[in-house]
């Protein structure tokens, strides 16, 4: 086995975590399977985060170039493609994230290298590659096995290993020259827009009730806002209540929302994909209130009730405003 | 503008119990309802958004067996002008990639300046036809797009980040777009929209008319190969409360007291 290349995110200034807790599955691949870890680093003025990554992989190819300095999943493609066909390696390891979707479906295409997207654990079986990824909402995992390769291309899920602490792996640092001859016309960055800062700051809060799907109406959301006005908490809610506009952005936990970290998180009518859970999962304590018993979240929950949402709510709301009473 | 939008037929599972067949190789689907694809029905919106405002024409395409012409007839009914059902008994077992070589198989040969995908099918979760696609056809793409403002030959486009934040890039015309839930409100379909939707062409194609062979379709023409399917484990074993929703709630009050926290 040759390679394991884990592609660095960064942005903004910082690596992103995924890139750590990818080099953590890949040291551990690297290893059984007798390879190099090799971290990909594309970027400019880039130094810092070469000789950081250098504790985490045994060699670390950096690619320079004032082209490269925020991410162009055209370039981005250019400059790995042109890795890739150079190093040959047997495992491309990129995040599951706004950068990865956007990059590794058309590089795995142009390189002819069978990929698999959102994978949650991954492991070598008599030289092939076999993935775990979840289906239908988080509700089922799926094994799967690639197509036997040379090479192949996962996607990893950010928050699916544990990020290992830095040892000094004293990776060699590899500078490579660009390939790139230019910015190409066809899709060019602007620029970054931060969110609106809301009113609330949740991640502020003690205590969040927050709202999922199973509300299932704009008019219904007073039932669980109710309650958390009885507990003196803030209310937050899934993606799918601010796609349809019942509550604003800022109250958005989950991947491209708030990470939250409350004393108590209740989770109501909400089903717990992953893109959600990942924003809440650290809390110190989770109550779930849904009535399908195996949704997801009940996994992540120390209390669950599985019940109709417009039964218990209120009864939870009136029984707690009794006890703030007396 | 002529716009093709890439649809999926897919069980609605956000609020069913999903059981895992006994070869283990998929979920029970009989008594679920069939729906599009969540994203995809934000694609449709965008698409029909743009075709109002500049005028041109929405194609709806899927890939899939006869009961995906309900999806179709959905998008002809909120207002794409035809649709194309690409079905072969071969595409059983197709991943996303298979899917994208079925699509562009047919798209190579259209006209459009505009191709919206969603950004992922709520079943399978790959999230790779969309770009697989855009890089098939040599056009450029953009994933997770929230926002979208056309101007001469190219278009403003915002990529949903991790966090709220978002990239802005401006793409050259003809691009592929995958479009990420929020960034419309996809309308109702109207009973005049249905009435209308009767008279729409819904045209089906299989591998042989599309010059595809069935060997690149399918499981053998897939990346991935499922093994089997299982309820993921448990991170923590949550304690249910029994009882009826006021005992429930009463159980639940005096955790939330012993803790402290009312």
């Amino acid at each position: 086995m040759g390679d394991i290349f884990v592609l660095a995110e960064h942005r903004m200034g910082e690596i992103r975590d995924v890139t750590f807790e990818m080099l953590s599955k890949g040291w551990e691949l690297a290893e059984e399977a007798g390879g190099t870890l090799t971290a990909v680093l594309l970027g400019h003025g880039v130094d810092g985060f070469a000789k950081k990554l250098s504790d985490y992989a045994q060699r670390v190819l950096v690619v320079e170039d004032p082209l490269l300095e925020n991410f162009n999943a055209e370039l981005y493609q250019m400059v790995l493609s042109h890795l890739m066909r150079e190093y040959k390696p047997s495992l491309t390891m990129i995040g599951h994230t706004g950068f990865g979707v956007d990059l590794a479906p058309a590089l795995a295409v142009e390189l002819g290298v069978p990929l698999a997207t959102d994978c949650i654990d991954l492991c070598f079986r008599d030289g092939s590659l076999v993935v775990v990824r979840q289906m239908y909402g988080g509700k089922v995992n799926a094994e799967a096995v690639l197509r036997p390769s040379e090479s192949y291309i996962v996607t990893v899920r950010p928050a699916s290993f544990e990020a290992r602490e830095a040892g000094a792996a004293g990776g060699e640092i590899v500078r490579v020259d660009s390939p790139l001859k230019g910015e190409v016309d066809y899709k060019r960055f602007v620029r970054y827009v931060e969110p609106p800062k809301g009113e609330v700051d949740i991640t502020a809060a003690d205590i969040i009730v927050s709202v999922g799907r199973g509300i299932k109406d704009e008019k219904n959301i007073p039932i669980v806002e109710e309650l958390a006005k009885a507990l003196g908490g803030v209310l937050a809610c899934s993606r799918p209540i601010v796609d349809k506009g019942w509550l604003p952005k800022d109250r958005q936990v989950g991947s491209s929302g708030k990470t939250v970290r409350p004393k108590v998180y209740i989770a109501v009518g909400i089903s717990g994909a992953f893109q959600h859970v990942v924003g809440m999962k650290d809390s110190e304590l989770v109550i779930a209130i849904n009535k399908d018993p195996k949704a997801p979240i009940f996994s992540f929950a120390d209390y669950g009730i599985v019940d109709d949402l417009f039964k218990v709510v209120p009864e939870l709301t009136k029984k707690i405003q009794e006890l703030k009473a007396s | 503008m002529d716009i093709i939008v890439c649809v999926k037929h897919v069980p609605d599972t956000t609020e069913a119990e999903v059981v895992i067949t006994e070869d283990g190789k998929s979920i029970k689907t009989e008594d679920m309802p069939f729906v599009i694809n969540e994203w995809d029905e934000y694609a449709v919106e965008e698409a029909i958004l743009i075709k109002e405002r500049l005028g041109g024409t929405v194609t709806a395409v899927t890939v899939g067996p006869e009961e995906a012409d309900a999806t179709l007839r959905r998008c002809l009914a909120k207002g794409a002008d035809r649709a194309i059902r690409i079905s072969d008994e071969a595409l059983e077992g197709s991943d996303g990639y298979a899917i994208a070589k079925a699509l562009h198989s047919l798209i190579k040969d259209m006209q459009f300046d505009l191709i919206l995908t969603g950004a992922q099918a709520s079943d399978d979760g790959y999230g790779v036809v969309g770009v697989a696609l855009a890089e098939m056809l040599g056009i450029p793409h953009a994933a997770l797009v929230k926002k979208i403002e056309l101007k001469d030959g190219s278009a403003v486009v915002h990529r949903e980040l991790e966090g709220g934040l978002e990239e802005v890039l401006e793409v050259k015309l003809p691009a592929l777009f995958t479009i990420q839930t929020g960034i419309n409100e996809p309308r109702y379909v109207s009973i005049m929209g249905i009435r209308r939707a009767r008279a729409k062409e819904l045209k089906v194609l299989g591998l042989a008319e599309l010059g595809l062979g069935a060997g690149e379709v399918g499981v053998e023409g897939s990346w991935l190969r499922i093994q089997r399917l299982y309820t993921p484990p448990p991170k923590k074993q949550a304690t249910i409360l029994q009882g009826s929703p006021s005992d429930v709630a009463a159980q639940l009050a005096e955790i939330l007291k012993s803790r402290g926290l009312v």
